[in-house]
């Protein structure tokens, strides 16, 4: 049971590398990005490591995407 | 160089990448082998010296604690490198927050990312104090938790305006507690020193009951000021990055 869970993840964590890897519009790469570090959060559970969990949850899924985020907008702007 | 010779050397570079990963992976212990003996022996020994049940926190901020100053600092030289690079140039100025456009308005936050800011704000806070100060009991930590409380504060930037979140976050009052979570750490180590222990050695009660939040000692403590230092730095680099989307343009 367990490692199917594993392996579902193993093999949804690879899908969403190459999702964020193939989507090219910035503010979906973004989205994607954040995806990618919830399914990551969700596999290093799996794994029995809650604390590294948190750490992805907070680091992949917020801190990286918000700073992303911004960039973005700074870059957009600069466009115009 | 044509894009023929570039091409095979990405071919011969490229097989050489694959060959050297393969031989790497060949040598690795089976999945979920650890073969090395410091994980067993800190499993056996952490609850029992430090009366701190999570044991990652137990860790980091006891075993470990002397890396755990330098990462802390990574962070804290990585927020002052921001906040230089990002600092208003000669020939940029700042304008008021509001669209470039003269007599426009910015566009008005949509009422339901308002609302699912306001609800969101409150539980950020709550969960952020919460692992920021459970170091010792469970898997948490002050850089998770820190993260989380500065996310409070970018919450109340989408529900409200660029101005609220300048005013309840000031830039000398972020700086001041950025480095106050920083230097904490720091002075721990060295009250440590001041009466004769090793630096960082804990040297404050440890507590009756392993597991409860008043345990575990300088754990504890450091683990809140870790958590101060962070969530201090990250709002000081997003404050910086919004400074150079809302304010900053180019030209005088």
């Amino acid at each position: 049971m367990m490692e199917a869970l594993q392996i579902t993840l193993l093999v949804l964590v690879a899908a969403g590398a190459t999702a964020v890897v193939l989507i090219r519009a910035g503010i979906r790469q973004v989205l994607m990005l954040s995806i990618y570090g919830v399914l990551l959060a969700v596999l290093f559970l799996a794994f029995q490591a809650p604390d590294v969990t948190l750490s992805e949850l907070v680091v992949g899924a917020v801190a990286l995407p918000i700073i992303l985020l911004l960039t973005l907008a700074k870059v957009r702007k600069r466009e115009q | 160089m044509t894009p023929r010779q570039r091409r095979w050397i990405f071919l011969v570079a490229g097989a050489g990448l694959v060959a050297f990963y393969l031989w790497g992976l060949s040598g690795l212990p089976g999945f979920g082998n650890y073969p090395g003996p410091y994980g067993f022996a800190i499993l056996r020994v952490a609850v029992a010296q430090t009366n701190a049940t999570g044991v990652v926190s137990a860790i980091n901020f006891e075993y470990r604690g002397f890396d755990t100053v330098g990462e802390e600092f990574i962070l804290f030289v990585a927020a002052a490198g921001v906040a230089t690079v990002l600092r208003r140039l000669r020939g940029e100025r700042e304008r008021p927050a509001v669209d470039e456009a003269a007599g426009r308005g910015v566009p008005p936050t949509s009422s339901a990312v308002r609302m699912v800011a306001l609800l969101f704000t409150g539980p950020v806070v709550l969960a952020g104090w919460w692992l920021a100060s459970h170091a010792q009991t469970n898997p948490s930590g002050g850089f998770q938790g820190g993260i989380l409380l500065a996310t409070a504060f970018i919450l109340i930037y989408l529900s409200g305006e660029f101005l609220v979140f300048k005013r309840l976050s000031p830039a000398d009052l972020t700086d001041v507690v950025e480095a106050v979570g920083a230097g904490g750490f720091v002075v721990i180590g060295l009250s440590a020193i001041a009466m004769g222990l090793p630096y960082l050695k804990n040297f404050l009660p440890l507590g009756q009951v392993p597991g409860a939040v008043s345990s575990s000692g300088t754990i504890a403590l450091i683990s809140f000021f870790v958590g101060i230092e962070v969530a201090a730095a990250f709002i000081l680099i997003v404050a910086e990055l919004l400074d150079q989307t809302l304010l900053i343009r180019r030209g005088g």
